[in-house]
């Protein structure tokens, strides 16, 4: 039965761990993630989930142990933030050309240096080639609902996904979480069924070396080369998207919340203005929109749940009426611009037809707090520009 | 939409205490949100704590920079930070304090309407530990009137299990001895 609980979001992580009924949860502790796998062991110490939980000595060991698991058949588990997810990079690589429907929350915290343990998404928008999905979170309902989702999804798609949460705005700040029951949670998400599993009797090469060219193997069956098996991965993410769908679909039809839509709107249907978001800043976003509203401004928030696979498609068609876009973003790639800007524009090339001025703005790295006030300054500068036919030149830092 | 700062040194659980003003709020049918001042922390230290009440949904996650409701857990705080800082126009400051609010007006200034109760004496006599937490959130329903202290009841016992009845006694003992004065 449904029970709606004060959580954070760490601990809305680890809730839907426990619902998801994980078989193997590798543990390593690193600001402001470490309440999830707290809050784990005393589970499995209580015998409310039954798992082995595997403390390892660094990030990049976790995900070793994530994959080992998931390889031999189990649900596998972890999360990790920040550094700790730049040092698992290596094996970021191997879960998803592995093709192993790990799922791992991320509580989104900016990379030193210099040393900061507080909020930015560089360290996900960093790990963004990695060959994993990616969802982001708006709230504590947001973490636990998606994580569950996203178990359901990996393991059709056999892509592993970080379910990423802003550090401390989310996973330290306690909200209402409605939290659903285990025979509920199990109806939607029965347990993992694996493509492969080990079998001693039967022994196989798991990730030998490829070579560029498809080879037979003993029996005779062509086995890709390597461009093959990495194409494999990009076809499974270009279909990626309805499956995420359906599941959030089904979710919604159990649960009442549906995740079916990746991205969330907020008075965007008749806005000339619209801000382009991801994460707890989108809630920020709508803020500045009321805001904006009471000035006569028509404004609006479009918010991307799912930033891989990319939904080029719903961006261009949400925006492609309306007349000025600012994309916020916590991350950026250095010497150009924010990474989903630059994708938000790609997405509308070669379309034809008017689009948006789309401008960028980079805020709230190492947890600089991000005012409602700055949000709809950047809004006026990106409409006074728009209204001479131009965006303003390049990433404009906000609070700097 | 109802915003309250708590002031405390690190370990005198501010946080705790903003969480369960926010789920006593959710039993009475509202929207509540509560979080820490973010980063290291350390025993002894002034922190903060900040929570959010509303009749509706709450998306922002900015830090509450014009707080309605002004909760102090320790009397040595008022030497060293500026609690009043942002207080909205008839907001209220809550002390933990043995002294008089004539006295704290005289030697710290304050100017707005404030509600005083020795919570630190309470808390020894109940629970035999100098912590306030709990206690002022006696305070903060005889102050405001934001949440009923029936509300209180299922978060803290919920929290505190068998040490929750010493917590209830101490809360009401509080809410009985808080005094209010207009600014």
């Amino acid at each position: 039965m449904e029970q709606t609980l004060i959580l954070t979001g760490a601990q809305a992580a680890a809730e839907a761990a426990r619902l998801s009924r994980v078989q193997v949860v590798a543990a390593y502790p690193i600001t402001p993630q470490s309440k999830i796998p707290e809050t784990l062991s005393g589970y499995v110490e209580q015998g409310a989930l039954k798992a082995e939980f595997v403390r390892v000595e660094s990030e990049h060991s976790a995900m070793g142990v994530c994959i080992a698991a998931s390889i031999a058949g189990a649900r596998a588990f972890t999360a990790t933030a920040s550094n700790g997810l730049a040092y698992m990079h290596e094996q970021l690589h191997w879960a998803a050309g592995s093709r192993l429907p790990i799922v791992m929350p991320v509580a989104n915290r900016g990379v030193g240096a210099p040393w900061t343990i507080l909020n930015d998404c560089q360290d996900t928008i960093s790990q963004r080639d990695t060959g994993w999905m990616q969802f982001y979170c708006m709230n504590n309902q947001e973490v636990l609902d998606l994580v569950i989702v996203a178990f359901k999804a990996a393991e059709k798609l056999l892509i592993p996904c970080m379910v990423c949460f802003d550090g401390f705005l989310l996973s330290h700040t306690y909200m209402p979480v409605a939290v659903p029951g285990q025979k509920e949670v199990d109806v939607f998400l029965p347990p993992y069924v694996p493509f492969h599993t080990m079998d001693g009797d039967n022994p196989v090469n798991i990730n030998p070396v490829v070579t560029s060219e498809p080879i037979p193997d003993p029996d005779g069956v062509l086995s890709p080369g390597y461009i093959g098996f990495r194409h494999r991965l990009q076809k499974s993410h270009e279909g990626a998207l309805p499956v995420i769908r359906q599941a959030g679909r089904e979710f919604g039809q159990v649960f009442g919340r549906s995740y079916e839509d990746p991205l969330f709107g907020y008075r965007a249907e008749d806005a000339d203005f619209v801000f382009v978001a991801m994460g707890a800043i989108a809630g920020e976003a709508c803020e500045a929109v009321d805001a904006l509203r009471q000035e006569g401004v028509k404004a609006g928030v479009i918010a991307l749940r799912i930033y891989r696979p990319f939904p080029a498609l719903e961006l261009y068609q949400a925006l492609r009426h309306r007349r000025v876009v600012g994309v916020i973003e916590k991350a950026i790639s250095y010497g150009y611009e924010g990474a989903l800007a630059s994708e938000l524009k790609a997405a509308f090339y070669g379309k034809g037809g008017p689009m948006p001025l789309i401008s960028n703005y980079i805020a709230g790295l190492g947890g600089k707090e991000l005012p409602t006030a700055d949000l709809v300054e950047a809004a006026r500068q990106s409409i006074t520009a728009a209204q001479n036919g131009v965006v303003p030149e390049g990433a404009q830092w906000i609070g700097c | 939409m109802v915003e309250i700062r708590f002031h405390g040194r690190g370990g005198q659980g501010a946080v705790t205490s903003a969480e369960l003003t926010a789920l006593a709020a959710i039993e009475e049918g509202k929207f509540g949100q509560a979080f820490p001042s973010f980063g290291p922390e350390r025993r002894g230290a002034p922190v903060m704590a900040f929570v959010r009440v509303s009749d509706s949904p709450i998306v922002t996650r900015e830090k509450v920079y014009q707080p309605d409701i002004v909760i102090v857990l320790d009397p040595t705080l008022l030497k060293i930070v500026n609690v009043e800082e942002g207080l909205k126009e008839g907001g209220v400051v809550i002390l933990n304090t043995p002294k008089s609010a004539a006295q704290v007006r005289e030697e710290n200034g304050i100017k707005a309407r404030l509600a005083t109760v020795d919570g630190t004496k309470i808390a020894v006599e109940t629970m035999r530990v100098p912590i306030a937490n709990t206690t002022m959130l006696g305070a903060l329903v005889k102050a405001t009137g934001l949440i009923r202290m029936s509300c209180l009841q299922g978060p803290i016992k919920h929290r505190f299990g068998p040490i929750a009845d010493k917590n209830l006694k101490a809360c009401s003992r509080a809410f009985d001895e808080t005094q209010l004065v207009e600014g």
